[in-house]
C-alpha cells in the first residue's frame, strides 16, 4: 500500500522490539468474536490512474459544461488561482487547530486577519474564526441571542433561506426555543407591522437575511427599531457575501451570522462553505466558535493565541458556549485570500458588476414575464413568475446547457410558477439572452403545460 | 545543552512578515475584472439608501505581495508534510494528493447543490458509494453524511436517539459520558437537552461496568463511549456494556474519533453499538487545514432509520438516483445542503487507494507504531495505565514533575527537536498527561528519532530543568502571553 511507509523488514524489527510475534497479538484486547476474519466488502484497491478516472467519470454524470442561474445560498463567482495554489501548501492543508502556537504563528495570524476583515466588511466590532456553513452560524447566533438576553424566543422571517430556518428547527426543539414565523410583504420585504406585533417582551431575537432568500434587501435600520425597542437582538443573517462590496452592511445588528462561500470557495455541491459569527464587543464572552488574538511572547514579539477558550467546550464542557469544536479553517483560509485580492475597491467593483447583470435581467425578463418583488432594492437573485411550469421551461433549457432557475415551490408552495434567478459577474449577456428568449417562448406557447410531472424536484416543505 | 542534539531539525532563517494591512496603500490591486457585456449602472440609484459608501481598512495590495505574504505565513507552520504530528486522538495521517486532485475536478467542484438530479448523479453516486463504504467498515445500517464535523455527528446521533425513544414514548432524562471522554460530548449533551451524567473509569482506565449497572436506570437514554477510549485502551466489556444499556432500553453511542484502530479489524455495529459517528479528517485522511473542515457521518442500526436527517439518497425504480425528502420522523436537518461534499470526495479516493487489504494493514500499522512508542519510552516516563494501547498511549509527567517540569514544558521543548508536540493535558483522567498518536504515516526512521528526543528530553529535565521550562528556543517567538490575550482581547486590527 504506497501510503504506508514500511517495509517487511521493518514491521519484522518493530515487532521483536515490542517483544510479540505477531500483529495479531496487538488486537488481542479486542475478544475474539468480534474480530473481523474476513475482507470488508469494499471495493479492491484502486492505482492512482483509476481512482482520477474513476472521478472524472461521475463528473461526466454531474452537469460538468452548464451554465447556471442558480444562486440560493450557493453562488458561482470567479476564483483567483493563487486561492488553490496558496491553500494547497501542506504547511496550511496538513496543519492542526493551533493550540500550540509558536508552531502555528502562519494559521494564527491568518485568522486574525480574516477576523479583521469580516468585522470590517459586516459592519461589526469583531468576528469568529468561523462556522460549519450559513445555516449552523444563523443557528448559533440564535442560542447566543437566547443566552445574551436571557429570553427565550426567536422571530424569523420567512424569507430566511427555507435550509437554514430547517437547521434551525432542528435545534431549537430541543432547546425549547418557541420560533414565531414572519412574512414578507409583495416588496418581497419583512412585513414591519406583523414584525410589531410579532415582537414582545420575550422576544430574545429577531432573525433576518439580507439580502434575503428573494435577493430582495431588507430595511434593517427599521427592523432594527422595532427589535431594539422591545430589548431583543437582532441577527442579520448574509448569505451572499459579494453584496458587502456595495450594500450598506447591517450596523444596527447585534450578530451577523454569514455565510462567506461567495468569497473564493468553489460551490462543490453544497460543501464545505464557512460560516462566520460576526459580533459586537461586548458580546465576545457569550460568542462560540474559536478566537485568534493578538498578544506578545516573552520577548515583547507580536505574535497571535487562541483565546477566550473558557467560552469553548474542550474546557467548559457542557456548560460551553457550543459544542463545536472543528471549524472550516481551510476554507476561512480561501475567504481570506478572495478577500486580500479583490479588496477595498475590488470587492466594490466586482459587486458593481454583479449588480448591472441582475439590472440587465430582470429588466429583459420583465419584457416577456413578471418581475416579483420589483419595487425594493435588490442584490443578485430575483423571482421570475411565468405563465408555464418552471420545471418545464428548465427541462428545455437544460437542453441549451442552461441551469434555469430555482422553482420556488420546493420550498413555498404559494409560489405556484416562480422561480429564483441569479446572475453574477460571471453570467454573460448572452445567456441572459437565450434564457430570456426560452421563457419568452414559454409565455408565447400553449399555456398551462402539464410537463411538471415529469421534471419535478423532490420538495422540502420547512417546518 | 551542547550534550543533546536534534538530529531531525535545524535552526533556518524564515522570513518576517507583517500583518496584510501594513502592507496596503491605495492603488495597488491584484485583481482584474474583464470588461461589463452589459449597460453599466447607477448604484445609488438602483440601492438608494442601502448603498455602501466605503469599505474601510480593507487592504490594497498587489498579487506578488499576496503570494509572499500567505507562502510566508505558511512557513511559521508545522505540519504533517514536514513530519511526525503524533497528536493523541487527533489521528494526523498522511493527506494523500489525490484527494485534493479529484476533489478539484471540474463538475465535482463546480457543481450546484440544487442543479437537477438528472446531471447530478454523478455526485449522487459519491454519496451513495461512500455509504455504502461507511456502512460495510462500520458493520452498521444505515448511514448520514451530512453532519459537518465531528461534534455536529454527535448532536445528529444524539437527536436520533432521542426522537428513538420519544417513539417508544419517553425521551428519557440523561446521558452518561465517562470522565475520559472528550469535551464535545457533554457540550453535544447539553445542547440535545439531556443531564449528563459522569460515569467513573475502574483502574485499568476503562468503564467500571459495576458502576454502569448500578447508575443504569429508565431514565438514561444512552452511554457515549469512545472505543478504544481517550487512554488508547479497548473496551473489552463493550459487548457487556451495550447489554447493560439495552437491558434497561437505553442505546449506546459510539464516539469514533479513535476508529483508525478498528478499521478492516474489528466493527462497531458487530459489538453492540447503536449509534457512532465518523470523523473523515481523522480516519479517513482528509486535511485539518488548521482547524477544519471536517465532515462526522453518522452511522446507526436499523431501528433509528426512520430519524435519520432529510434529505437520504435513495435509487429510484428506473435505477436513477435521488434525494428523498418524504421522512416523517426525521429529526430534520442539521446543515443545509447535504454536508461537506468536498470531503467525501476525498475519503472515498482515500478508500479506493487502499482497499480492504489496505485499510486492514493501515490499522495494523497505526497500533503498531503506538506500541514501539509506548516500548521506546516505557521506564522513561511514566505509564499510568498499563492496560494494552491500541492506536496511542498516554504517558504522564509523573517522573519530570518532581523537578517543576509539566507536560506542556516537555512538549514546548518537543518543538525546538522538529516535532509538534503530542496531546497534552488530555485525557483529563491522567494528571499531566502526555498522549501520543503516531499513526500509520510514520515510518520506523520518524519514530526513532521521536523516542531519541524524547529520552533526550527526559534527560535535560534531570540536568537542567530551567532550560526546558523556557522553551522553546528556536523558535520565532516563544511562550506567548495567553493571560493578557484572554484579559483584554485584541481580536481585530485597527489603524493607528
Amino acid at each position: 500500500m504506497r501510503y504506508l511507509p514500511k517495509s517487511a523488514g521493518d514491521r519484522a524489527a518493530m515487532l521483536k522490539a515490542i517483544g510479540i510475534r505477531s500483529v495479531d497479538d496487538l488486537f488481542s484486547p479486542i475478544p475474539a468474536e468480534y474480530r473481523l476474519t474476513r475482507d470488508l466488502a469494499i471495493p479492491r484497491q484502486m492505482a492512482e490512474s483509476e481512482i482520477v478516472d474513476w472521478f472524472k467519470q461521475r463528473a461526466k454524470e454531474n452537469g460538468e459544461g452548464y451554465t447556471s442561474f442558480l444562486g440560493a445560498g450557493a453562488y458561482s463567482h470567479y476564483r483567483p488561482v493563487v486561492i488553490d495554489a496558496l491553500v494547497q501548501r501542506g504547511e496550511f492543508l496538513t496543519s492542526y487547530t493551533p493550540y500550540q502556537a509558536e508552531y502555528a504563528q502562519g494559521t494564527l495570524q491568518a485568522i486574525f486577519e480574516f477576523q479583521t476583515m469580516i468585522a470590517e466588511l459586516t459592519g461589526m466590532d469583531l468576528a469568529n474564526a468561523s462556522m460549519y456553513d450559513g445555516s449552523t452560524a444563523a443557528t448559533e447566533a440564535v442560542m447566543m441571542a437566547c443566552r445574551i438576553t436571557g429570553r427565550n424566543g426567536a422571530v424569523v422571517a420567512r424569507s430566511v433561506h427555507p435550509e437554514y430556518r430547517g437547521v434551525l428547527a432542528t435545534y431549537a426543539t430541543h432547546q425549547e426555543i418557541p420560533l414565531r414565523k414572519i412574512s414578507f410583504t409583495s416588496s418581497g420585504q419583512i412585513d414591519l407591522k406583523e414584525l410589531d406585533r410579532a415582537v414582545d417582551n420575550d422576544t430574545a431575537c429577531v432573525l433576518l437575511q439580507s439580502p434575503n432568500f428573494f435577493g430582495t434587501i431588507e430595511d434593517v435600520e427599521a427592523i432594527a427599531e422595532i427589535t431594539h425597542k422591545r430589548g431583543a437582538l437582532l441577527i442579520v443573517s448574509i448569505a451572499e457575501a459579494v453584496s458587502l462590496g456595495i450594500v450598506e452592511p447591517p450596523r444596527a445588528a447585534d450578530i451577523v451570522a454569514m455565510e462567506a462561500q461567495s468569497f473564493g470557495v468553489p460551490l462543490g455541491f453544497g460543501g464545505p462553505y464557512c460560516g462566520v459569527l460576526a459580533t459586537k464587543d461586548k458580546f465576545v464572552r457569550q460568542m462560540p466558535g474559536r478566537l485568534a488574538g493578538q498578544t506578545v511572547d516573552k520577548n515583547g514579539k507580536r505574535g497571535f493565541v487562541l483565546t477566550l477558550a473558557t467560552r469553548e467546550q474542550h474546557i467548559r464542557r457542557e456548560k460551553a458556549t457550543s459544542n463545536i469544536c472543528t471549524n472550516q479553517a481551510l476554507v476561512a483560509l480561501m475567504v481570506n485570500i478572495f478577500m486580500t485580492v479583490y479588496g477595498k475597491v475590488g470587492l466594490r467593483e466586482l459587486a458593481k458588476q454583479n449588480l448591472a447583470k441582475t439590472a440587465y435581467a430582470t429588466g429583459q425578463f420583465s419584457k416577456t414575464a413578471k418581475v416579483l418583488f420589483s419595487d425594493a432594492p435588490c442584490f443578485n437573485e430575483f423571482v421570475v413568475e411565468t405563465s408555464e411550469d418552471p420545471y418545464a421551461i428548465n427541462a428545455r433549457l437544460l437542453g441549451h446547457k442552461i441551469v434555469g432557475g430555482l422553482p420556488l415551490k420546493k420550498f413555498y408552495p404559494e409560489f405556484g410558477n416562480a422561480a429564483l434567478w441569479c446572475c453574477t459577474e460571471l453570467t454573460t449577456r448572452s445567456t441572459i439572452d437565450t434564457a430570456v428568449g426560452l421563457v419568452a417562448e414559454s409565455e408565447r406557447s400553449v399555456q398551462g403545460n402539464d410537463a411538471r410531472t415529469k421534471d419535478a424536484e423532490p420538495e422540502e416543505v420547512t417546518r | 545543552m551542547k550534550k543533546h542534539t536534534t538530529r531531525k531539525a535545524t535552526r533556518h532563517i524564515s522570513q518576517n512578515e507583517g500583518l496584510i494591512f501594513e502592507k496596503s496603500s491605495p492603488g495597488k490591486a491584484a485583481w482584474k475584472l474583464p470588461p461589463l457585456d452589459v449597460p453599466e449602472v447607477d448604484t445609488s440609484k438602483l440601492l438608494g439608501s442601502s448603498e455602501r459608501k466605503t469599505l474601510g481598512s480593507m487592504p490594497e495590495v498587489s498579487e506578488i505581495e499576496i503570494i509572499r505574504h500567505f507562502t510566508r505565513l505558511s512557513t511559521w507552520n508545522y505540519a504533517i508534510d514536514l513530519g511526525m504530528y503524533p497528536l493523541g486522538s487527533c489521528t494526523m495521517k498522511y493527506n494523500p494528493r489525490v484527494n485534493e486532485f479529484v476533489s478539484r475536478v471540474e463538475g465535482l467542484a463546480n457543481a450546484h447543490p440544487y442543479q437537477p438530479e438528472k446531471i447530478s448523479q454523478g455526485a449522487l453516486r459519491i454519496l451513495k458509494t461512500l455509504s455504502d463504504c461507511l456502512i460495510e467498515i462500520t458493520g452498521m445500517d444505515a448511514i448520514t453524511l451530512q453532519p459537518a464535523a465531528g461534534a455536529q455527528g454527535e448532536l445528529t446521533g444524539l437527536l436520533m436517539m432521542r426522537a428513538y425513544h420519544q417513539s417508544q414514548g419517553n425521551a428519557r432524562k440523561k446521558i452518561l459520558i465517562p470522565d475520559s471522554a472528550h469535551g464535545t460530548n457533554p457540550a453535544t449533551a447539553a445542547t440535545v437537552g439531556y443531564a449528563v451524567e459522569n460515569l467513573k473509569s475502574n483502574d485499568r482506565g476503562m468503564v467500571d461496568v459495576a458502576a454502569l449497572a448500578a447508575q443504569m436506570n429508565e431514565d438514561v437514554a444512552a452511554l457515549m463511549v469512545t472505543n478504544p477510549n481517550t487512554l488508547g485502551v479497548f473496551e473489552q466489556k463493550i459487548h457487556k456494556i451495550a447489554g447493560l444499556l439495552h437491558e434497561k432500553g437505553g442505546l449506546l453511542y459510539m464516539d469514533g474519533a479513535n476508529m483508525n484502530a478498528l478499521v478492516g479489524k474489528a466493527r462497531p455495529g458487530d459489538f453492540g453499538v447503536d449509534v457512532m459517528h465518523l470523523n473523515l479528517h481523522k480516519t479517513f485522511s482528509t486535511p485539518h487545514g488548521g482547524g477544519g473542515p471536517g465532515s462526522g457521518p453518522v452511522a446507526i442500526k436499523k431501528i433509528l432509520e426512520p430519524f435519520l436527517p432529510m434529505p437520504i439518497v435513495i435509487t429510484k425504480p428506473d435505477g436513477t438516483l435521488g434525494f428523498e425528502y418524504n421522512r416523517p420522523q426525521s429529526v430534520g436537518r442539521v446543515r443545509a445542503f447535504y454536508g461537506n461534499f468536498g470531503m467525501f470526495t476525498r475519503a472515498l479516493a482515500y478508500i479506493f487507494a487502499n482497499g480492504p487489504d489496505g485499510l486492514r494493514q493501515t490499522t495494523e500499522d497505526a497500533v503498531l507504531n503506538a506500541n514501539y512508542i509506548r516500548k521506546g519510552l516505557e521506564g522513561v516516563y511514566d505509564l499510568p495505565y498499563e492496560t494494552p494501547s491500541m492506536h496511542e498511549v498516554v504517558f504522564s509527567d509523573k517522573v519530570q514533575s518532581k523537578k517543576g517540569v509539566r507536560t506542556m514544558d516537555l512538549a514546548k521543548r518537543l518543538i525546538d527537536y522538529g516535532f509538534h508536540p503530542y496531546t497534552t493535558a488530555f485525557p483529563l483522567i491522567v494528571p499531566g498527561a502526555l498522549m501520543i498518536e503516531p499513526t500509520e504515516s510514520e515510518p520506523l526512521e520518524e519514530l526513532d528519532l521521536f523516542i531519541e528526543a524524547m529520552k533526550s528530553i527526559a534527560e535535560e529535565v534531570e540536568e537542567d530543568p530551567q532550560f526546558v521550562l523556557d522553551a522553546p528556543h528556536n523558535t520565532r517567538i516563544s511562550r506567548l502571553d495567553e493571560t493578557a490575550a484572554a484579559r483584554k482581547p485584541i481580536l481585530r486590527w485597527k489603524r493607528e
